[in-house]
């Protein structure tokens, strides 16, 4: 088990210092002196990146050899591997724009999504003969480089939105952006949310009756808003549903949707509060001195970049490996169906940028979806529609 | 059509916008541009050109990007639709989804069903529109691909200098500078790699005009692909067939049309055990249960030999042996044998004790072979068990009381037996099925006891043969190659020339300008010349 052990302090390490490059990052932001050169508040944050990113790869090459197999087997495997990718995609773009806004914005959604992806159970997991080749890893890790790419042209868009919005105006470009916002932090909310009744250990068992009259237990460990079917409450002095679902909804997950987007909406509530003004409008200083048409060649450039990496990856290595293990290259499962989706977006994305003009503003919107696709696919497949995918 | 004759004296073909030597502009709205629009090199393009038949029509609306990017959003939106319930061929077998949607998701579910969503993917109208993104490849890249090759193949080295003027990265000076300077920029240019041609005192440096290319061959492999997933309906490319063999069997593999035959030798599952891999998944397998490791059939492949000959019985000769596993087809032919499911302990075999009821005392035990049943089975010493009936799937009584049967396979096996014994020769009749035995004629003085069951495992394997692949691969490879060629490489050329007694730059690139822009400042350090100058940013000062 000393491997296994080695692996999670690693990765633990690992995020602690992506905490700190960001403060680098934000340094940098503050230092008047560097308007033009790179800062050495920002020097030392991608320093503190790149020990940080090998760290990483520690803890991915030394699970690998405890499991004996690539770590991209599950939900929580995935997430963190994407996030590893995340980084080097940073590192990649970094090296070769130098712009440090870039790693303000960067390493906290690297450091939410290590987060995210521990709220999942972590054990080591056997792989069941479906998995057992050589392409789990030749495919998810190209398929997650490529999704990692094209979400830093994400990060690059949301930077020249913060700065091109007018916030004097209120409308629907100020409302999406906010909503954006807001969405980022329901994920810190879950994060909370999880950790905190974990911690407390709560547990609420219920019976219930799915869709086939079969009576079945479910235990909760988040008190229960949204009750499963028929839902009876089987342990004392725990909270009651306020409503029940009908049996094709799977409640539990329902309960923690709610959970994390109200308590989102009070943090997100709370934040406006505090700043008397949108969030929008309180982070445009930070990015005052980006140049526009920078982060906009930035998030361009990041598509393309990402798009070859990830045809390769999530179709192209996809369908051989379908090909070679479900005897199909092609069978319309959902995962299957959301990678043509995105790649279809980025093909659109690359048309109209390309023909129609549409540069700038209207780009850095189109990034801001595309990353949405990605993290459906990423997410909402996995846990909301069942298919071949389905290892959560 | 008549050509259009630019002043230079170059002939160009009708509908040019920029000449294709010299580059000034031939139509009135490309003199007025502060910029040239130079993503097709201003060349003569038919759907720019032509609006008159139907053909044009055609030819225009598919060339257009802005409906590629429509057909590209709808089919985007249709895939996606699919994905909301789970589609017909995913439905467990044996359901009727007409009602099944209903019964299990609703109102929403009928819907689904009646506007054909539960098996989009194969419906008429996403197939057109699928056809439709391959027409709108094929007219749109001819559109632009042939004009533009001639363009880039045609250009001077000098060019006009309006042509300079409204490229976006330009600068001019009075200053002529001299020639150790422009060596000094010729071998800047050189380190990059430029290739370099000179003529009458101006200079012309480019590179990567192939990956111009890049979005026309990626088209073209595209293309390739949907013709080979086309030709999956071209009879004998494609088969897909599902054989259940059980252990022990020799089965004839469907599709090649008696001429294989395949032997279920042996059937295995593992499943982790908890000290595997010194026990790291303990943890995962506490939490979710027994995790399958492995399942095989360890098959034999045979060949006909008497296939040609007919009538003849068949003679097997034995071609291969292999264990077929998930990831490990097996591969003869153009076939491939696909391990895909199983289904443990299919019941086999059932023994049975005959007994007397009053003293217990069993008078000999027989076998029931569930696929294949004999009439009566003799116990000796007057004792005999005749076989009435057997249900292999019972399924409860008809209206008139006779026993059903739901399949022919032995899922829920029940037995109407008569007894003989020395008190009863012409027997005692007992119906018994797993769990229940009924005496419809009355109580009988004998009963049948169960006493065993035999199980074997069924394999579920897939025949796969798809000759289409090979066109896929290549249409796969060769829509990669193109994708990579247009991203990874950058189309960059530079203008350098004198003309009366003025000094001008240009730079253009079909993409990442930033890049561009560094090279310039190396290839300009410390020169005299002005190195070009972004007028897009210019203007916004």
């Amino acid at each position: 088990m000393g491997l296994a052990s080695l692996s999670s302090s690693l990765l633990y390490t690992a995020f602690v210092l992506y905490l700190v490059a960001t403060f680098f990052f934000g340094g940098a932001i503050r230092d008047k002196r560097s308007q033009s050169s790179v800062s050495g508040w920002a020097k030392v944050g991608f320093v503190v990146t790149i020990i940080g990113f090998i760290t990483h790869v520690g803890y991915f090459i030394t699970r690998w050899v405890a499991a004996d197999h690539a770590p991209v087997s599950n939900l929580f495997e995935f997430i963190v591997a994407f996030g590893m990718m995340l980084v080097g995609a940073f590192i990649l773009i970094y090296s070769i724009y130098r712009v440090s806004i870039l790693g303000l914005f960067t390493m906290p959604v690297v450091v939410l999504i290590i987060a995210y992806a521990s709220m999942f159970p972590r054990e080591l997991s056997p792989l069941i003969p479906a998995l057992q080749s050589d392409w789990l890893y030749i495919h998810v890790t190209t398929a997650a480089l490529g999704e990692a790419i094209l979400s830093i042209s994400f990060v690059a868009g949301l930077i020249y939105l913060i700065k091109a919005i007018d916030q004097t105006k209120v409308g629907k470009k100020t409302f999406w952006l906010e909503f954006v916002l807001y969405s980022l932090i329901s994920v810190i909310s879950f994060v909370i949310v999880t950790t905190s009744f974990n911690f407390i250990n709560y547990e609420a068992t219920f019976t219930w009756v799915d869709s086939n009259d079969q009576q079945l237990e479910e235990t909760y460990s988040i008190p229960a808003l949204v009750g499963p079917n028929q839902g009876e409450l089987q342990t004392d002095n725990r909270f009651t549903p306020i409503v029940d679902t009908p049996a094709l909804v799977n409640a539990k997950k329902l309960n923690t949707l709610v959970w994390s987007l109200g308590i989102g909406l009070a943090l997100y509530g709370l934040c406006r509060l505090v700043l008397r003004k949108r969030i929008g409008s309180a982070l445009k200083p930070v990015v005052k001195n980006v140049s526009l048409d920078l982060v906009d060649e930035i998030s361009y450039r990041s598509v393309i970049i990402g798009f070859p990496v990830f045809t390769l990856g999530a179709l192209i290595f996809a369908m051989i490996w379908a090909q070679i293990a479900w005897t199909r290259f092609w069978g319309w499962d959902p995962k299957e169906v959301w990678a043509l989706i995105t790649f279809l977006f980025y093909a659109a994305f690359l048309h109209l940028r390309l023909s129609k003009g549409w540069h700038g503003e209207k780009s850095a919107w189109l990034a801001v979806i595309g990353f949405a696709i990605i993290m459906f696919n990423l997410i909402a497949v996995n846990l909301v529609i069942a298919g071949l995918h389905s290892y959560a | 059509m008549q050509n259009v004759k630019c002043e230079c004296g170059h002939d160009n073909p009708h509908g040019t916008i920029l000449c294709e030597l010299c580059g000034r502009a031939l139509t009135e709205k490309a003199k007025e541009e502060k910029l040239y629009d130079m993503r097709y090199e201003g060349s003569a393009r038919r759907s720019q050109t032509y609006n008159k038949s139907i053909i044009d029509k055609i030819w225009n609306f598919f060339s257009s990007v802005k409906v590629g990017i429509w057909i590209i959003l709808l089919t985007l939106i249709s895939a996606s639709l699919g994905t909301i319930l789970p589609q017909e061929f995913y439905l467990p077998n044996n359901v009727d989804p007409s009602v099944y949607y209903e019964d299990v998701y609703g109102t929403f579910g009928k819907w689904y069903y009646i506007i054909g969503f539960y098996d989009l993917y194969n419906s008429a109208w996403f197939i057109a529109l699928i056809a439709a993104l391959g027409v709108s490849l094929v007219i749109a890249s001819l559109d632009r691909a042939i004009p533009l090759y001639r363009a880039l193949k045609k250009q001077r080295v000098d060019r006009h200098e309006s042509f300079l003027k409204k490229q976006r990265l330009f600068a001019e000076t009075d200053k002529i500078p001299d020639e150790t300077e422009l060596q000094r920029v010729r071998e800047q240019l050189k380190k990059k790699r430029y290739k370099i041609r000179e003529e009458n005192g101006a200079l012309f440096a480019e590179k990567g005009r192939f990956s111009r290319w890049g979005p026309y061959v990626n088209h073209v492999g595209l293309i390739i692909f949907l013709i080979g997933s086309m030709l999956r309906s071209v009879d004998g490319l494609y088969i897909d067939e599902l054989l259940w063999i059980r252990e022990g069997e020799t089965l004839q593999v469907p599709s090649t049309k008696g001429e294989y035959y395949i032997k279920n030798e042996k059937f295995t599952v593992e499943t982790y055990e908890k000290e595997d891999k010194a026990g790291v998944f303990n943890e995962a397998l506490e939490r979710v249960g027994t995790v399958v490791k492995n399942y095989q059939t360890d098959a034999v492949l045979y060949r006909d030999e008497n296939n040609k000959l007919p009538g003849a019985k068949p003679q097997l000769s034995e071609l291969e042996k292999d264990d077929i596993q998930v990831n490990q087809p097996m591969k003869f032919d153009q076939f491939a044998v696909y391990q895909t499911s199983y289904q443990k302990d299919e019941m086999k075999a059932m023994q049975f004790a005959l007994t007397n009821k009053a003293t217990g005392r069993e008078m000999g035990e027989l076998t029931v072979d569930l696929f294949e049943q004999q009439d009566s089975y003799d116990l000796g010493s007057g004792y005999k068990v005749e076989l009435l009936g057997f249900y292999p799937d019972f399924d409860g009584f008809s209206k008139e009381g006779e026993p059903k049967s739901k399949s022919p396979l032995p899922n829920n096996p029940a037995f109407l037996f008569n007894m003989m014994s020395p008190e009863h020769p012409d027997g005692e009749v007992s119906f018994v099925e797993i769990q229940n035995t009924m005496e419809p004629l009355g109580e009988t003085d004998y009963k049948m006891t169960f006493k065993s069951l035999e199980t074997r495992d069924v394999s579920a394997l897939t025949i796969r043969k798809d000759l289409t692949l090979p066109i896929l691969g290549l249409g796969g490879i060769i829509f990669m190659a193109g994708v990579i060629q247009g991203s990874y490489w950058n189309h960059r050329r530079i203008w350098i020339q004198k003309k009366n007694g003025r000094f001008y730059a240009a730079g253009h690139t079909n993409k990442n300008w930033h890049g561009l822009k560094k090279e310039l400042d190396f290839v300009f350090k410390g020169a005299s010349i002005p190195a070009p100058e972004d007028q897009i940013e210019e203007n916004k000062k």
